[in-house]
Parts: structure tokens; C-alpha cells; sequence
């Protein structure tokens, strides 16, 4: 863990992403007491600039606290990132320890499967689904898991290729354990680093995917999130540029921050790996 | 030569594969969807209209087995029909291929700014590791691969189109404006700079890290040090050893990105109102014409798998290793 630690901090990009990360974390945990009022209420008059009337970000084109939306948005939109990229790990890992473990023609048929839905294009089928399904925190959950995944079976089918001939694994097969508990209890627990690492990387691609759809107007109607906020606000930015400004700038921070702090889990999980040349 | 035929009629059958496959997927998506398939299809407008709505029962075979419905469907769209926008008034397919030119002239420009700026700051920091030079370039790619394209789109827009005026930011070409021949291709040139910029940008970053890192990985390789040891000129080393070879990922890695170029242009269609397949889409999405937004997801996804073909063929020409095996 010490290990962890220090290697994790020698990379000053990845320290300064989980400062920034934290931030946000604790913008969204602290929304309800920093902005207590619905973050659709209608606060002031419509259009005042930042700092105005004591708006620090402005108020929107109906007199919304534009501070407000960013910090609830914040709330939204890591929750759904967190949950999509939970309901994609547990796709890719399944499809990809199972591909891995068994070899020969199950591993075949998974990883058609898995490069069809690398080829088809994944934005648009998920325009798709959340479009056909309705929108809703459920559909755009399980949308953005869908489209996710593949990367992940992958990554971890490569890890059990070479994991299942190693000892611990043929013991556990001479002792008799059940291809379950050995691909979950015994080889898993071996393969969690890049996992680790890619799933962080993963939440930075669900956040723009989630602000995309809300952009679009795909979002969850009742809840209040970044790209709902900027797509909003698109068609008046002529007159006021801050509406969709700032939660640009909210969704780039995190986004940013979640790569570095991914970065910084590669180079402190998998050391071996980390190249002097990686940019 | 051989080999390299029996690799393309490969990928053929598996692109006629995918194909099939992602035509089950959207037969699986209207049988799943909430509510009667034909009410789906027909979209909010359309399933306003009682004899419209049968017309699509009828159509697609709606009072018969499941089986026999895929069967329709599936001989439909093979034999290019891809059915009726209500909305639109106009066969889908007529739709979409009116609007794919301008969705591929702006995919194009935008894939061929990414890989040629992309690979030439990823080539230019990788020799010079630890420079200020590959730290504003790595920077800068890191910053382009955080932003949201839809925002940087409209960022851009405010400071080319509003502040300073150099550039227009809607549509493909001056309404009204009765240019013809160079003067409509300088002004549809115009028009297209920004939309491209704003999806290539974020390409360009991720070719401009491929290539650093690639290009770090083969400069390590022995035949690298043999070339040098050799007494090659350090350019020819540059060009013919390290950057050929450190090329294969980002062939490869351009096939598979193909799908986000064609789905981020839904995003820049959107907000720049380039009239594409994109801005149809998201067309289709305002007014729930689910029907069109399927018939999008068919050509867009055999556009991409197209463009994959190319690629492998590509990888074939660019690959040494393949050549020698020929």
C-alpha cells in the first residue's frame, strides 16, 4: 500500500487529478447544503452576468443559479458515470474472464461478439437505445454500460490467457473447484490492476457520453446535469456565453482529472508496465 | 499476393457478418422496445394516423410468427428498403443518401486533419523527449481529449464566428448568396472549417499520443540500433524505421475509430447545423421518427464497416512484415 502510494504520488499530473477529482466529489456531496433550492427554481431575473446580483456564475435564460445547476449537475452527472461504468465492468468481465478461462470456441463466439460491438459505431447505438427506450437514468445507465464494455472483455481476457496455465490455477483445478470459483475467487483477484486502471478511465468516458445524450436532450428530464445545461443554452450564446461555459469547463476538469488519476493508477499498479515514452 | 487476397475476402465475409448482425440488433430493438413495434416505428407523428400505423403492421408482417417477421425485415433492408419517414414525407433511404455527402466530406476532412497534424506533433515530440516542445504538445493533447466535442464546437464558435468574425459557424454554404462553381466550393470550404476542426481536434490528440508512444517503443527496437550502426543518415532512421513502423497502430486505431468520427458528427451536425446524417439524426430524435433513427444506424454502422475494410487493405500495404510475407 505504502508502495502504491509513493508511486502513485511521484506522478505530479495524477496528484493534481485526484485534488481536482476530490473537488468535485465534494461540490456534488455538498450541493444540497452550499445550494439549498431545487436547482430549477427560478432564482433571479434571466441573463445576469457572472457575479451579478450575487450570482457568481450568472443566472440562466429562464433566471436560473447557474453555480447551482453545476453543483447539482455534479451530482448527476458522477453518479450516472459511476453506475454505467459499474454496469460495463460487470459485462466485460464476465464476457471476457469467461473467454479467457475456457478458450477454443467459447472464446471464439465471445470475441465476435465483443468486436461486433467494437465496429458498429457506439455513439449513435446509443442515441439509439436511450432514444427507443426513453430516456430515463435506467436506460441511460444501461445504454452507456452497453456501449462501453468491449475494451474492458478484452483487456481481461488477455489477462486470464495468461493467468489460467499458472500453478495456482491448475491446484485449484486438482483440488476440484468449480469454474466459477476459480474465475472469480483465484484468478480475478490477480487481474484487478489493469482493470482498475481502465475502469477509471472508463468513468472519464462515461461522463461524456452522459453529458452527450443530455446535450442532445436524451438526458433524464428531471434531472439537472452539465450537457442538458450547455444544450440548453446553445441556441443563446450569442448573448450569454457563461450559460454553456461553465459547465463545459465543469465536464473538461473531470474528465481531465479522471484521466490523470487513471494514468497514476497505471504507473503505481502495473510499474512494469509504465514506459518512460507514455504521454 | 495470394495471402493478401485470402486476407481481404476474410474481412469480407466477416463485414457481410456484421452486417447481418446489426441488422437482428434492430429488429431486436423495435421487438423490445415499450409498446406495440408498429406504434414505435411509426414514430410521435406518425402514430397519429390509424392507416399508416396498419400500413406498418402489414408491412412488416406484425401478425405473424417472430421468426418470419425477422425474415421480412431483413429481405426489406437487404433489397434497400429502409422504410417510411411519416415525419419527413420521403422514403428513409432517399433521406439519408441525400445527406450522406455532406456527412462524408465533413468526416473525411476532419479524419485527414486528425491524422496529419495528429502525427506530425506526436512525430515531433517523440524526438524530442522531455522538450518544451513535447510538453506543450502532450499537454495540449491531454486538454483536447478532456473537452466535450459538443462544447469545444461552440467555444470555437464564439471566439472564429462571434468575437473575431473570420469564420461562419451554420449550415454549408451563404444562403442566398448564388455562388457558383470555385466561389461555391471556397464558400463551402469556408463553412466547413470549423465543423472539421471541432471533430478532427480530438482525433488529432489521440494520433498525436499514439504516435509519441508508438514511435518511444520502436525507436527501442534492434533493427532501430542496426540502422543507426549502419550510419543512416538520422532522418532516414527517423522516416524509414521508426515512424513506418510505429504507423501500424495508428492504421489500425483509425479503422476502429471510424465509429466515433461518424457518431461525434451527430454531436457537431448539431451544433454547427451542417446538414448531414448527424444533424438528421438528432432530427429524428426531436420528433421521435424512431424508424429514421434505426435507417441512420444501418448506413452509418456500413459506412464504418466500409471504412474498416479499407483500413485492413490499408494495414496490408503499409505493414513491412506483410509485404515480406508476399
Amino acid at each position: 500500500m505504502r508502495d502504491f502510494v509513493r508511486r502513485f504520488g511521484r506522478n505530479k499530473g495524477a496528484v493534481v487529478g485526484a485534488v481536482v477529482l476530490l473537488l468535485v466529489v465534494a461540490l456534488a456531496l455538498l450541493a444540497p447544503f452550499l445550494f439549498p433550492n431545487d436547482p430549477w427554481e427560478i432564482l433571479g431575473p434571466p441573463f445576469r452576468r457572472p457575479g451579478e446580483m450575487g450570482f457568481l456564475l450568472g443566472t440562466d435564460t429562464l433566471g436560473r443559479d447557474v453555480a447551482a445547476g453545476i453543483a447539482h449537475g455534479a451530482r448527476v452527472t458522477l453518479l450516472l458515470s459511476l453506475v454505467s461504468t459499474a454496469v460495463a465492468l460487470s459485462i466485460g468481465v464476465v464476457l471476457g474472464a469467461v473467454a479467457g478461462y475456457h478458450g477454443g470456441w467459447v472464446d471464439d463466439v465471445v470475441m465476435r461478439f465483443t468486436e461486433f460491438f467494437q465496429t458498429i459505431p457506439n455513439f449513435i447505438l446509443l442515441v439509439v437505445l436511450v432514444a427507443i427506450f426513453t430516456p430515463s437514468i435506467a436506460s441511460i445507465v444501461v445504454a452507456i454500460g452497453i456501449v462501453s464494455w468491449p475494451p474492458l472483455a478484452r483487456i481481461v481476457r488477455g489477462e486470464f490467457l495468461t493467468l489460467r496455465s499458472r500453478e495456482f490455477v491448475q491446484a485449484a483445478e486438482v483440488l476440484g473447484q468449480g469454474s466459477p470459483r476459480i474465475i472469480f475467487g483465484e484468478i480475478l483477484p490477480n487481474a484487478l490492476s489493469p482493470v482498475i486502471v481502465s475502469a477509471s478511465l472508463m468513468v472519464a468516458t462515461a461522463v461524456l457520453l452522459e453529458s452527450a445524450l443530455s446535450f442532445l436532450g436524451l438526458g433524464d428530464p428531471n434531472l439537472m446535469s452539465w450537457g442538458y445545461m450547455i444544450g440548453a443554452s446553445r441556441t443563446v450564446i450569442r448573448q450569454a456565453w457563461w450559460i454553456s461555459f461553465f459547465p463545459g469547463v465543469a465536464i473538461a476538469l473531470t474528465v481531465l482529472a479522471l484521466n490523470l488519476v487513471g494514468e497514476g493508477l497505471n504507473d503505481a499498479l502495473n510499474p512494469r508496465l509504465a514506459r518512460k515514452g507514455r504521454a | 499476393m495470394g495471402g493478401r487476397l485470402g486476407f481481404i475476402g476474410q474481412r469480407l465475409v466477416k463485414a457481410v457478418f456484421v452486417i447481418l448482425g446489426i441488422i437482428v440488433l434492430n429488429f431486436l430493438l423495435i421487438r423490445l422496445a415499450p409498446g406495440d413495434p408498429a406504434l414505435v416505428l411509426a414514430g410521435e407523428a406518425g402514430a397519429a394516423d390509424p392507416k399508416f400505423v396498419d400500413d406498418l403492421r402489414r408491412e412488416f408482417g406484425l401478425d405473424q410468427p417472430v421468426w418470419r417477421q425477422l425474415m421480412i425485415y431483413m429481405g426489406g433492408i437487404l433489397s434497400g428498403d429502409l422504410g417510411f419517414s411519416y415525419r419527413q414525407k420521403a422514403p428513409i433511404l432517399d433521406l439519408i443518401l441525400q445527406r450522406l455527402p455532406q456527412t462524408i466530406l465533413l468526416t473525411g476532412t476532419a479524419l485527414a486533419f486528425a491524422i496529419v497534424v495528429g502525427v506530425s506533433l506526436g512525430a515531433m515530440a517523440a524526438r524530442r523527449v522531455g522538450s518544451w516542445a513535447d510538453s506543450i504538445i502532450t499537454t495540449l493533447a491531454l486538454l483536447v481529449y478532456a473537452m466535450p466535442q459538443f462544447w469545444l464546437g461552440l467555444m470555437l464558435v464564439l471566439l472564429f464566428g462571434v468575437q473575431l468574425g473570420w469564420l461562419p459557424t451554420f449550415g454549408m454554404n451563404t444562403i442566398n448568396s448564388g455562388f457558383t462553381g470555385i466561389d461555391h466550393a471556397l464558400d463551402v470550404a469556408r463553412h466547413l472549417v470549423l465543423p472539421s476542426l471541432t471533430l478532427g481536434l480530438f482525433f488529432m490528440a489521440v494520433y498525436a499520443r499514439l504516435t509519441r508512444a508508438s514511435m518511444l517503443e520502436v525507436a527501442d527496437l534492434d533493427f532501430v540500433r542496426t540502422g543507426r550502426a549502419k550510419g543512416l543518415a538520422e532522418g532516414r532512421v527517423q522516416r524509414r524505421y521508426i515512424l513506418r513502423n510505429a504507423l501500424l497502430p495508428v492504421v489500425t486505431y483509425a479503422g476502429l475509430q471510424a465509429g466515433y468520427l461518424v457518431g461525434g458528427s451527430i454531436l457537431i451536425e448539431t451544433v454547427f447545423a451542417w446538414p448531414g446524417i448527424g444533424r438528421l439524426a438528432f432530427e429524428a430524435v426531436l420528433v421521435r421518427d424512431y424508424n429514421l433513427l434505426l435507417g441512420i444506424f444501418i448506413i452509418a454502422s456500413v459506412l464504418v464497416i466500409a471504412f474498416n475494410l479499407l483500413t485492413d487493405i490499408l494495414y496490408t500495404v503499409v505493414d513491412p512484415r506483410i509485404e515480406l510475407g508476399t
